[in-house]
C-alpha cells in the first residue's frame, strides 16, 4: 500500500461541512466525517442521501459548493494530481471496459498509472488470479457474470495500491450468492491494510466490512459511531419464523400480527421464502412471539433472527422510513427492489 | 499547512504531468480504442461503405449530366468529384466521433478514467489519433475504388499533400464533434445535430458539383464555406490547377477551429458533471 507520508494524525478521509446542490436539491447538506486509516467507514443511507455525491467529490470528479475535504492529507479541491494517485475507486455500477478483455482492463489501467509495460503486464495477472479471473482473462468483460464483473472492477481500483478505496454500493443489484463472493474480496482487501468507505444501503453489508458507521438522509448526518454502538443506540431485531407447512403462513400472520407486537415496523409476509417477519425490541418480546407460535402448535422448518433492514434503522433514528414507497415490500424482496 | 508539500515517495511536488506521460497515456487509450475495432470489425462499416456508395452513387447517378457542364461526360466528373469525395470523408467520420464518444462517456469507464492521475486530453487525443487511422484507411478505400472507376493518378505527392491537408482539417472537425459528444445528453441528439450542420455544408460547397451555375446568393456561401476551399485545394493538389489561395483557407481554418475549440473540449470533458 501507498504508504500516507504527509498525514501523521493516522486520519485518512477528512471531510468538513461538506455542501454540493444541485439547483434545489441539496445532495450535500454539511456532511462531517473522519476515516481513520486502516479502516472501513461504511456509510449508510437510502437512495438520493448523498452517498454517491460524497464518493464523486472525494474522487475529484465534482467539484463541491463548500467546506472541506482531503484524502491522505490532499485537498480535492486544490489538490486534484495528487489525491487521483492515492485512491481506488469502485463505482455503482462497474466502470469496467465491456468491450476489452479482462486482462486489457487491467493493463490499461496500469499503463495509465505509468507502471512500465513490463511491470503493468505483472500486475494484471497478479491481480487476475487474486480475484480468480485468470481463466477469463482473455475474455470480452461484456460475457462477465455480475460477481465476475464486481470482481474485474475491484481487481482495477487495487492496480495502483491505493492507499483509500472507495467502494460505492459494491454490491447493489448482486444476488445473495454472488454478494457473498465480493464480500470475502472486500475483507481481504481490507487485511491488506486499505482504508475503506464503502456506501451501503444494507445494514447486513455495513455489519459484514465496516467497523464505523456513518448514517445519512437527504444530505446531512444523522447518526454515527462503532458498528455495535448503533446497532445497540437501534436496538432492534428482526425475528424470521418459517412453518414447515407453507399453508400456515398467513394464519401465523394474522396471530402474530394480533400479538401486537411493534418492534421497529410491523409484522410482514414473505412469500417467497414462505416466512413471517416479526421485529422485536426486546428479549421478552422475542419470547413472547415464541410462545405465540408455541400456543398455535404448528411446526417450523426455522427460526432465525436478522439485523434491522435500513427501514427499521430509519425508523428508529429519525421517525421516519428510508423510504416509504417500500413499506408494504418484505424485507427479503427489499434487497432486489432498493437497486 | 506544511505537512501538504511531504509527498508519498517518487511523487513531484506539484504532480504536473510530463510530456512522456502524456504520451503514454495517450498511446495506452490509443491501444484501447484499436481493440474495440478488433473485437467490432463492424464498426468499420463505415469507413469502407461511405466511399464505396458516395463514389458509386455521384459517379453513375450524377457523373454524366455533370460532367457535360464540365465540358467532358463521366470521366471528366470522376476527376472532379474524387478529390471531393476526399474532403467530405473527414467530415463523415469525424460525426462519428461524437456519437461514438458520447455512448463511452454514459458508460461509466469514463469516471474510472477522470478519477486516474492522467492527462485530461489524454483520453480527446486517443480519440482523434484512432478516428484519424481511419479516416486514412476510408482514404485508402475511396481512392481504390476511385481508380475501378477511372480516376487518373497523376501527381502523387499532390495526392499525398490533399489526404494530409484532409486529415489536418478533418482532425479539427473532430474536436467539434468531441465537444459535441461531451456536451450533449445522449448519442442520439449528437448524431441529428451533426446532420444538421454537415448536410448544407456538404451540399452547399464545390464537393459535388461545380458553383457556377448556382445562384449569387448561394455562390456567396459557397465561396466562403471551407469545405469548398478544402475541396479545390485537393482538387488543385490532385488533379492540378490553382492551389495556394484554397490551401491557406483551409488551414487558416483548421487551425483557427483547433485553437479554439481543442482547449474547449478538454475543458468540457474535465469538468463534466461537476
Amino acid at each position: 500500500m501507498t504508504r500516507i507520508d504527509n498525514n501523521p494524525g493516522g486520519v485518512a478521509v477528512t471531510v468538513r461541512g461538506l455542501v454540493k446542490h444541485y439547483g434545489e436539491t441539496k445532495a450535500l447538506d454539511g456532511v462531517d466525517l473522519d476515516v481513520r486509516e486502516g479502516t472501513v467507514m461504511g456509510v449508510l443511507g437510502p437512495n438520493g442521501a448523498g452517498k454517491t455525491t460524497l464518493v464523486r467529490i472525494l474522487s475529484t470528479l465534482l467539484s463541491p459548493d463548500a467546506g472541506q475535504a482531503t484524502v491522505a492529507g490532499y485537498d480535492v479541491v486544490r489538490q486534484p494530481r495528487q489525491l487521483r494517485r492515492v485512491i481506488g475507486l469502485t463505482g455503482q455500477y462497474a466502470s469496467v471496459d465491456e468491450k476489452l478483455p479482462g486482462w486489457e482492463n487491467l493493463y490499461l489501467i496500469g499503463r495509465l498509472l505509468d507502471l512500465p509495460r513490463k511491470e503493468a503486464r505483472a500486475r494484471a495477472e497478479e491481480l487476475l488470479e487474486r480475484f480468480s479471473l485468470t481463466e477469463a482473462a482473455g475474455r470480452p468483460a461484456a460475457t462477465y457474470s455480475g460477481g465476475m464483473r464486481r470482481r474485474l472492477d475491484l481487481a482495477a481500483s487495487m492496480i495502483g495500491r491505493p492507499a483509500v478505496l472507495y467502494l460505492d454500493e459494491p454490491t447493489t443489484g448482486l444476488d445473495p450468492r454472488t454478494r457473498n463472493e465480493v464480500w470475502d474480496e472486500v475483507k481481504r482487501m481490507v487485511g491488506d491494510g486499505v482504508t475503506v468507505l464503502l456506501t451501503t444501503q444494507y445494514m447486513e453489508e455495513a455489519e459484514q466490512l465496516a467497523s464505523e458507521l456513518t448514517v445519512v438522509d437527504r444530505g446531512k448526518v444523522i447518526a454515527g459511531g462503532g458498528i455495535e454502538e448503533l446497532k445497540a443506540k437501534v436496538g432492534g431485531r428482526s425475528l424470521r419464523i418459517r412453518p414447515a407447512d407453507p399453508l400456515q403462513l398467513r394464519p401465523l400472520a394474522a396471530d402474530l400480527d394480533d400479538l401486537g407486537i411493534t418492534g421497529l415496523a410491523t409484522t410482514t409476509v414473505d412469500t417467497e421464502s414462505g416466512a413471517v417477519l416479526v421485529p422485536v425490541l426486546s428479549d421478552e418480546q422475542l419470547t413472547a412471539v415464541v410462545g405465540a407460535v408455541t400456543a398455535r402448535g404448528i411446526t417450523l422448518s426455522s427460526l432465525t433472527t436478522e439485523l434491522p433492514s435500513l427501514d427499521e434503522v430509519f425508523l428508529s433514528l429519525t421517525g421516519h422510513r428510508a423510504t416509504p414507497a417500500q413499506d408494504a415490500t418484505p424485507a427479503h424482496d427489499r434487497e432486489e427492489v432498493a437497486v | 499547512m506544511t505537512a501538504a508539500t511531504v509527498t508519498p515517495a517518487g511523487l513531484k511536488a506539484d504532480a504536473r504531468i510530463p510530456l512522456r506521460g502524456h504520451l503514454r497515456h495517450t498511446g495506452a487509450l490509443i491501444r484501447r480504442n484499436l481493440l474495440w475495432i478488433r473485437q467490432d470489425p463492424e464498426s468499420m462499416f463505415d469507413a469502407v461503405l461511405f466511399p464505396v456508395i458516395f463514389t458509386l452513387l455521384f459517379v453513375y447517378v450524377f457523373g454524366g449530366s455533370i460532367g457535360q457542364s464540365l465540358g467532358g461526360g463521366q470521366e471528366a466528373y470522376v476527376q472532379y468529384v474524387i478529390p471531393g469525395l476526399m474532403a467530405m470523408m473527414g467530415m463523415n467520420l469525424a460525426q462519428g466521433v461524437g456519437t461514438g464518444f458520447n455512448t463511452d462517456f454514459n458508460s461509466g469507464v469514463m469516471d474510472r478514467f477522470r478519477s486516474l492521475p492522467i492527462g485530461r486530453g489524454s483520453v480527446l487525443f486517443a480519440k482523434i489519433s484512432v478516428e484519424l487511422m481511419r479516416m486514412l484507411f476510408a482514404t485508402a478505400v475511396l481512392l481504390v475504388i476511385g481508380v475501378l472507376v477511372g480516376f487518373d493518378i497523376t501527381n502523387w505527392p499532390g495526392l499525398f499533400a490533399s489526404v494530409g491537408l484532409s486529415a489536418v482539417f478533418g482532425s479539427a472537425l473532430m474536436w467539434v464533434f468531441l465537444t459535441l459528444g461531451v456536451v450533449m445528453k445522449n448519442a442520439q441528439s449528437v448524431q441529428a445535430m451533426g446532420f444538421l450542420v454537415l448536410m448544407p455544408l456538404q451540399f452547399g460547397s464545390s464537393i459535388f458539383a461545380p458553383t457556377t451555375s448556382m445562384p449569387g446568393w448561394l455562390q456567396n456561401f459557397t465561396d466562403y464555406n471551407p469545405l469548398s476551399s478544402l475541396a479545390d485545394a485537393a482538387r488543385g493538389l490532385m488533379v492540378g490547377g490553382p492551389v495556394a489561395h484554397d490551401l491557406w483557407v483551409t488551414l487558416g481554418w483548421s487551425a483557427a477551429i483547433t485553437v479554439v475549440m481543442a482547449p474547449y473540449a478538454i475543458h468540457r470533458f474535465r469538468t463534466k458533471g461537476a
